[in-house]
């Protein structure tokens, strides 16, 4: 069976929270799933989320807090703004919309990390690996590392 | 002493480059009274077989305009690669990939399909597809074979330095032959041309308001743009935020909003993902549906984002379902 790699990008003050009461609830969910913390779901510079896929993911998960429980007031919305408009372009570039996905969570709802995270783990397997022609650049010397700056 | 010799080659390009060249004016004649031009097939007769007679880095620079698409473009490449001390990605296609670069939203079949059997304006009835070998009175003609995929040419070949732009500017590109005549360039893999953002050189910087919020996105064959104000206040999307400056806005001067040929400044990785960030976060609207209202204004999000860098994309290109042929198979047509 097909293992998807799904990468979680969550808030510091609603979703990550929510994970956190999801694992001390003893909640399971599938392993697929790389969460990774940010400040605010309006941290995610859509290059990170490119840079997932292109390294790898198969999808793509956003976690942020409720519309109007923003931690910094709006960050959420600029995330649903470019969220949507990230999703016209995947889908124009011939990949699956949902193998990104946004969702709000609020630290006091570990069940729902649970369910989005098993939901989004079926998706995505169904959907099967995404499948990039990804090209690097070619190189005379070792390459300088290299980091999103963003 | 004899003088440098300098090359230009190009690849999957409209030929806009070599024009550029042209329109240094007499600045070219400085160029000239410097270097020997001993390579530039749109403008002089050397041949391909009088390069690969030259010592490899005889050159001291080769300038590479075009996209890198066919079996062709590869070997002159690596040709003008070996032959050239310094290689220059020269103009948007070579850098980033390029409006031809656009084709990685399609495969092999559907390229050629398109321009050999469905555009309008093609006759074709038996549906014939040029052919790497065809014999012809006892001989066989050649032609390079179409590849799959666009590269840009440091995807092909390693390439020492960047000029930008659609085409790359007069000026820039004067400044870069000096810099290479009198040895004062920067470290290697640098885009010779500032590192700052366009608004930054733009006439309407001071028209450009703190705060910018969107609730129609205007395009401008639909809508006359006030020639004073900051385009993007007004609604058009003008990649000058994030677009590298060097060109002296003359897009915006002709009252055209900014397409975004000179690329990313140095901090931005995937010039689409961060234009992208930047013209959503514009909306003025916290309402899911009035969102998806706003966003019905960009019509072709790729053609806008990566308008000029889709091949130097973090996602380059999508593995097409269904058979995409060998290009090394290409010749015989889909019956």
């Amino acid at each position: 069976m097909f293992e998807p790699k799904i990468v979680a990008i969550f808030c510091n003050w609603c979703t990550y929270a929510a994970a956190d009461l999801a694992g001390v609830s003893r909640m399971t969910y599938p392993s697929n799933v790389r969460i990774i913390r940010v400040m605010c779901s309006g941290r995610v510079d859509p290059q990170f989320i490119l840079d997932a896929f292109a390294k790898g993911a198969d999808g793509v998960v956003l976690g942020g807090c409720h519309p109007g429980d923003c931690h910094y007031v709006e960050g959420n919305y600029k995330t649903l703004r470019r969220y949507r408009l990230m999703r016209r372009m995947l889908d124009q570039m011939g990949i699956e919309q949902d193998r990104l996905r946004l969702e709000w969570i609020s630290a006091a709802e570990g069940d729902r990390v649970q369910k989005v995270m098993t939901e989004m783990t079926e998706t995505v397997r169904k959907l099967g690996p995404l499948k990039l022609e990804v090209a690097a650049k070619v190189h005379a010397e070792p390459a300088a590392s290299e980091g999103v700056n963003a | 002493m004899s003088k440098p010799k300098v090359g230009f080659y190009w690849c999957a390009s409209c030929g806009g480059c070599e024009e550029a060249i042209v329109d240094l004016h007499e600045a070219v004649l400085k160029v000239v009274e410097l270097v020997d031009i001993v390579f530039w097939p749109c403008a002089m007769d050397f041949k391909r077989s009088d390069v690969e007679a030259m010592a490899d880095g005889e050159l001291a620079v080769c300038f590479v305009n075009g996209a890198i698409r066919s079996s062709e473009q590869e070997e002159m490449a690596e040709l003008m690669r070996r032959k050239s001390q310094l290689l220059v990605a020269f103009g948007s296609c070579s850098h980033l990939g390029g409006i031809p670069g656009l084709a990685n939203l399609y495969d092999w079949d559907m390229v050629m399909a398109q321009s050999y059997k469905e555009a309008p304006s093609v006759d074709n009835p038996e549906g014939t597809y040029p052919q790497p070998e065809t014999p012809y009175n006892g001989h066989t003609l050649t032609l390079p074979v179409l590849s799959n995929t666009v590269r840009t040419l440091d995807q092909t070949v390693p390439v020492d330095y960047y000029l930008p732009g659609c085409p790359p500017p007069a000026n820039l590109i004067v400044n870069a032959v000096m810099a290479i005549l009198e040895g004062k360039l920067p470290a290697k893999g640098a885009i010779l041309a500032p590192d700052v953002a366009l608004c930054d050189e733009c006439e309407r910087k001071a028209t450009k308001p703190d705060k910018i919020a969107i609730k129609e996105w205007k395009r401008p064959h639909l809508a006359i743009a006030d020639p004073q104000l900051c385009l993007l206040a007004q609604g058009f999307l003008c990649l000058g935020p994030i677009s590298r400056s060097g060109c002296g806005a003359p897009c915006v001067k002709g009252n055209m909003p900014c397409s975004g040929c000179m690329g990313p400044t140095d901090g931005v990785r995937d010039y689409g993902g961060k234009a992208l960030s930047a013209f959503a976060s514009l909306i003025d609207s916290d309402d899911e549906a009035e969102i998806e209202k706003v966003l019905d204004g960009i019509v072709d999000p790729v053609g806008t984002f990566y308008r000029y860098s889709l091949p130097a994309s973090f996602l380059h290109r999508r593995v097409m379902p269904g058979p995409t042929r060998e290009p090394v198979a290409a010749g015989t047509d889909g019956k």
